[in-house]
């Protein structure tokens, strides 16, 4: 086992060998530009986005026309939101979302209400579950988004998604969401949950960084307006010249997820599980946040007592992690994730996230577990005035 | 974050002296940031010129046990005509706090001037 631990994959993973082996070709060799339609050079490039194009489509149950590439997820929903908003400021001008999506999402919303649109933003409970009735009785005539992420990024708690697109669809109302921490982790099917656009990043599940996919449905299509003026790239939506090697490393981390999601989620569920039963065996004071199960599998956030986070982070230097804590942000103020679900600022002060991911293992787990423990309990006896 | 530690802050922050309090301490002070919660408890032994020893007590991040593990060690053996310790002294004192974290510093002064209320008519006159 090596260190340092890299235990924080909600924050970014690492490329897989395989998809940078995939990627390798199209930076110096295949260099074409894909959309040159005169030369070898562009065709090749065309067919290796079309070919990716194809892959992230079946990983969504989508087909390739309705997957437009973006450098990320923010980006992602920066279109979806804003497109949709103002593409249809003549049908209405209310959004819905909730308190805990990401940046990207609520600034976006924040964006368009200066701009004269009506945004609510639906609570969550203490496991970080939105209402569905709550959310039902939310919806107006003039409502036209609903953009809800699909999986949280601190606590990884995953929204009832198949039931919001099922309201939205009943209503006729556009669904968006941001599945950047979702996608590849667990299954998701755009028809059966009725997802009308989902923004996802390629570096969330082992693919590159600067690349990203929103899904577009196409029956019907929501009415979108373009956010990047240009050369009218990606039908239209998003102008600019592909990141042809990005795109191929999208699909085929989207291709490597497909094929070993099951096997991957049963794995990273299992070591989550020993992780968190390690934890609360060896240490008192622990606290899960989130719903137990209706996370991801990777995912554990965990309060300790009497002990803040950015300490406990800069105690345990040789595991990357992170925290809610203020003092590891800007901000402030400790997570406003945490804050919506009810935590205390002291409990939010004090959260861990551990994002387990692919190339974590046991050993790992055993390593951690006890290293947690001695760092708690140095930092207790810190905050009692009781010596070690 | 980029933010970076000094050596003496990180060596406070990993061996913090003088951490607990006394059974029979002659002045206490506590202090609490109510944006993080982070709180710190200070008790002092005086005699009639100086403070004797320093002992603390924090929850709170790097800079938090930094902060109040430094403030004892500024006090011991400090005058108690001299004992208004600013927010600017314990900053230095620790390498020059990133500027996020200078609340920790802040936090330590607060907790010395909370001390300094109690220790009141015990202090000498002028």
């Amino acid at each position: 086992m090596d260190l340092p631990i890299y235990m924080d994959n909600h924050a970014t993973t690492r490329v897989d060998p395989r998809v940078v082996k995939e990627m390798v070709p199209y930076f110096a060799e295949t260099y074409g530009n894909a959309a040159s339609r005169t030369h070898d050079f562009g065709w090749t490039a065309e067919s290796a986005v079309e070919d990716a194009r194809e892959r992230v489509a079946d990983l969504l149950g989508a087909v390739p026309k309705e997957i437009i590439f973006t450098s990320g997820a923010t980006e992602s929903s920066n279109l979806a939101i804003k497109g949709v908003a103002q593409a249809n400021a003549d049908r209405g001008r209310h959004i819905i979302t909730q308190a805990t999506e990401h940046h990207a999402t609520l600034d976006s919303c924040e964006a368009l209400r200066r701009q004269g649109f009506e945004i609510t933003v639906l609570p969550v409970d203490s496991d970080g579950l939105i209402d569905l009735d709550q959310l039902s009785e939310s919806c107006r005539d003039d409502t036209t988004l609903v953009t809800v992420m699909l999986a949280n990024n601190e606590v990884g708690v995953v929204q009832p998604f198949d039931d919001i697109g099922a309201i939205c669809r009943s209503r006729d109302i556009v669904f968006h969401t941001d599945a950047a921490q979702a996608i590849g982790k667990i299954p998701i099917d755009v028809e059966t949950a009725h997802i009308d656009l989902l923004s996802l990043s390629g570096h969330k599940f082992h693919g590159p960084k600067g690349v990203g996919a929103l899904y577009v449905r196409n029956r019907p299509r929501p009415r979108m307006i373009a956010q990047m003026d240009g050369g009218g790239h990606e039908r239209g939506l998003r102008s600019g010249t592909m990141n042809v090697p990005g795109i191929v490393g999208l699909g085929s981390a989207a291709r490597f997820a497909q094929d070993e999601l099951a096997t991957e989620a049963t794995f990273l569920l299992d070591l989550r599980t020993n992780l968190h039963n390690q934890l609360r065996d060896g240490i008192d004071g622990l606290h899960l946040n989130g719903h137990i199960e209706k996370r991801l599998p990777g995912n554990l956030n965990v309060s300790f007592d009497a002990v803040d986070g950015e300490g406990l982070l800069m105690g345990l230097k040789e595991i990357a992690l992170s925290s809610g804590s203020a003092c590891t942000s800007a901000s402030l103020e400790p997570s406003y994730v945490l804050r919506a679900m009810g935590r205390s600022k002291v409990l939010a002060q004090s959260s861990i996230r551990f994002g387990l991911g692919r190339f974590n293992t046991q050993e790992e787990v055993d390593y951690v577990v006890p290293r947690v423990a001695e760092e708690v309990t140095r930092l207790r006896h810190i905050s009692s005035g009781t010596a070690a | 974050m980029a933010e970076r530690y000094s050596e003496t802050a990180l060596d406070h922050f990993q061996n913090p002296r003088n951490v607990g309090g006394f059974d029979h301490p002659d002045a206490i002070g506590q202090a609490t940031n109510p944006a993080t919660g982070a709180v710190m408890e200070i008790h002092l032994k005086v005699d009639a010129s100086r403070v004797v020893e320093a002992r603390f007590s924090a929850q709170g991040c790097t800079a938090t046990i930094a902060a109040g593990s430094m403030l004892t060690e500024m006090l011991s053996g400090r005058s108690v005509e001299d004992l208004r310790i600013t927010t600017e002294e314990v900053d230095d004192a620790l390498g020059g706090l990133p500027p996020t974290r200078r609340h920790a510093a802040r936090l330590a002064a607060d907790a010395m001037s909370s001390a300094l209320r109690a220790m009141g008519s015990k202090l000498p006159a002028g």
